[in-house]
């Protein structure tokens, strides 16, 4: 009985395996599947970087009246999506890998900024320092470091941030430690608010912010030396380098991410998010390894928030608002949580969406699909459509876009007995 | 190395838990003699995997002491009672199930290894050799626990016989000194117990460890252990070699009244 049914199912695969390999997809794709494990791993990672790196030079040749979504993003919106982008990933370790839900991660955005601003800038007129400062005159007040080196400062500063943050949050375990988040996530950007008269001081320039914050650059002697350009804002296509520079800093992110993943304290995260009192018995300090992703993902944060606020030469406490810490938590969602690819894809897709792409799509709507005086204003309607996208994700593939793939030798190494459909459907 | 003269691994001295009101252990005294296999039986609620739950560092003691290899690890937490030696399973299986046993096998490492978050980071020979080196072992431990095929095979997606056996691979790869296994056979058909137990004996042959058996079912414990503990309501009723308990008459009546009268 048992190997009549075993028989049946066999020659059912048998005969799928033959239907799936008559269609000329197939063969490609079995074709690709017989390549060597590392092409397949680079290969699509680098002609997508190559895409992304180039991306300056064609977007201007790119269609203009595309259907749905209009145009192309400019390269002032392609720089705001990597960033919002890579603080997804960086708070992808918070909660994809450790499995803490974190719904403040704004604070270590507006922290990141509030440091860019404070060290690059005239906010302290009160002192004279430069270090490394370009494009601005020698003789200007307040304190102006080199926004390279500041990027590292904000990123450090901000991980201290996180570790203070955490010691006395990450005891909590699940909702708790959301609700404490959440309160922190407002409490940082209502201090920098509020924080233009400390016993008048002026630290934060209150609702204002701070600007004009200095630019990335480097410098005279590196220009006629190797043609650097000495300071983005006075170059003529200051939006590109600013683009290629955060997509640098986004590839860090990655490869840290990734070499992170794969080592003692990525395990570590994993084991925890699995379950956390049999990693504690099996010898992984929890407090310490929580706040170690904890300053981790804030490092990330605090790095692209410094970024930011150089690029648009201002922080102000009303970018930081809950919103954004919900936005990212939506693109670790949507993309799977704890895969990295997922959550670049997510984030580039959402940040898109936020950045022009629903206003687009409400354009093209009205122009095309509403009769003229039932139009609809897309764009306002975005935290309900993103609602909408997360539901139906949870419904229909709660594990995101692009799974956490944990690791499966068995299948790569090509124990091909379960047909083709099998293995790449399940 | 060790506390005393009569080579005791582990010393427990009027350990109490109370929770609220209930008095789940006793004011027991416990000790496990280095490089052997003791045993812990009673019912259901005696209050064994409490005791447990305390010598691991999952619970704290109400009162009293727990001494392990010349350390007082009575107020220590679970991670640092690892990293001093002692291993430990769950009753209801604990793996991680998005993580392969391999991967499991190396979390249970973790204390043992050293490599940091620049390290990780950049990639160091020292760090590459320490993965390398651990990830030999794993397999090695895999090996040993007969999972050598299903290394890469998720947690969750094992035989539930197989989980088993990983847990335990999983906590000999935290290089324990004293190896504590709860209820390890529960659930399993008496064919799985009996290749099991020969598992747990062979275990204690070729490692220098102790083990520490907690079960309610009598029979798997009477043929390896060298010394069995009986509990019943949080209180030791019984100790001895396992044909002094079987004939011992407070246990008949507490515990093994049934079964006596078989």
């Amino acid at each position: 009985m048992a190997t009549r049914g075993h028989r049946a199912r066999a020659s059912l695969r048998d005969y799928r395996k033959q239907l799936v390999r008559s269609t000329g997809l197939s063969r490609v794709g079995a074709a690709w599947n017989e390549l060597p494990q590392p092409v397949r791993t680079y290969v699509p990672a680098l002609a997508l970087i190559t895409l992304a790196v180039t991306y300056p030079y064609y977007v201007d040749s790119l269609p203009t009246n595309v259907p749905l979504i209009l145009t192309f993003p400019d390269m002032h919106s392609a720089v705001t999506i990597l960033v919002f982008t890579t603080m997804a990933v960086g708070l992808n370790v918070v909660v994809g890998y450790c499995g803490l839900l974190d719904l403040g991660y704004v604070a270590f955005y507006a922290i990141g900024a509030y440091t860019s601003g404070w060290l690059a800038s005239g906010q302290f007129q009160q002192v004279k320092f430069h270090l490394g400062s370009v494009g601005i005159s020698h003789e200007a007040r307040g304190i102006h470091i080199s926004i390279w080196l500041i990027l590292l400062i904000a990123a450090c500063i901000t991980a201290i941030g996180g570790i203070l943050i955490g010691l006395p949050t990450l005891r909590l375990r699940g909702d708790y430690l959301a609700i404490v988040t959440l309160g922190f996530g407002e409490i940082i950007p209502q201090f920098f608010r509020n924080g233009d008269n400390l016993h008048g001081f002026d630290l934060t320039h209150g609702t204002f912010g701070i600007n004009p914050i200095d630019s990335p650059g480097f410098g005279t002697t590196l220009h006629n030396a190797i043609g650097l350009p000495v300071s983005y804002q006075q170059e003529f296509d200051a939006a590109n380098l600013f683009f290629w520079t955060i997509l640098g800093l986004l590839l860090l992110t990655i490869f840290c991410c990734i070499r992170l993943r794969d080592s003692r304290l990525g395990r570590a995260w994993i084991a925890i998010r699995e379950d956390e009192t049999a990693a504690g018995a099996m010898g992984i300090p929890l407090m310490r390894t929580k706040t170690w992703a904890y300053a981790i993902g804030a490092f990330f944060g605090g790095m692209a928030g410094a970024f930011i606020a150089s690029f648009n030469s201002v922080a102000t406490p009303s970018q930081f608002n809950f919103n954004i810490s919900v936005f990212l938590l939506c693109m670790v969602v949507l993309g799977g949580m704890g895969s990295i690819w997922g959550v670049v894809v997510a984030g580039v897709i959402l940040s898109w969406l936020n950045v022009e792409g629903l206003a687009n799509i409400g354009t093209w709507l009205n122009n095309n699909v509403f009769p003229s005086g039932h139009h609809i204003e897309v764009a306002k309607y975005q935290f309900g459509i993103y609602g909408i996208v997360i539901v139906l994700m949870m419904l229909f593939r709660p594990i995101g876009l692009i799974p956490e793939r944990r690791r499966k030798r068995e299948l790569e190494e090509g124990v091909h007995d379960e047909s083709m459909y099998d293995a790449t459907h399940s | 190395m060790t506390d005393g003269a009569d080579g005791d691994l582990l010393i427990a001295e009027d350990v109490r838990k109370e929770f609220g009101g209930l008095i789940a252990v006793n004011d027991l005294d416990f000790t496990i003699p280095q490089r052997s296999i003791v045993s812990l039986i009673g019912p259901n609620g005696a209050g064994k995997t409490t005791f447990f739950n305390m010598l691991t560092g999952l619970y704290k003691a109400t009162s009293g002491r727990i001494v392990f290899d010349g350390t007082d690890v009575t107020r220590k937490p679970p991670h640092a009672i690892t990293a001093l030696g002692v291993g430990r399973t769950f009753q209801n299986i604990r793996l991680f199930p998005q993580m392969t046993a391999l991967e499991n096998v190396l979390v249970g490492m973790h204390a043992r290894l050293k490599g940091g978050i620049l390290g990780s980071v950049l990639g160091t020979p020292r760090v590459r050799r320490e993965e390398r080196e651990a990830e030999r072992k794993a397999i090695e431990l895999l090996r040993f626990a007969g999972l050598g095929r299903v290394e890469d095979e998720l947690a969750e997606s094992l035989a539930y016989g197989d989980q088993r056996r990983l847990e335990v691979a999983r906590a000999l790869a935290t290089e324990p000194k004293l190896l504590l296994l709860d209820e390890p056979t529960a659930g399993m058909n008496p064919q799985e117990t009996v290749v099991f137990m020969e598992f747990v004996s062979k275990l204690r042959e070729e490692r220098p460890i102790a083990i520490l058996l907690i079960e309610h079912d009598m029979k798997v414990v009477m043929g390896v252990s060298q010394r069995v503990t009986v509990l019943d309501y949080g209180e030791k009723i019984a100790e001895g070699t396992p044909n002094e308990i079987q004939k011992d008459e407070r246990v008949i009546e507490a515990y093994l009244g049934k079964a006596a009268t078989r």
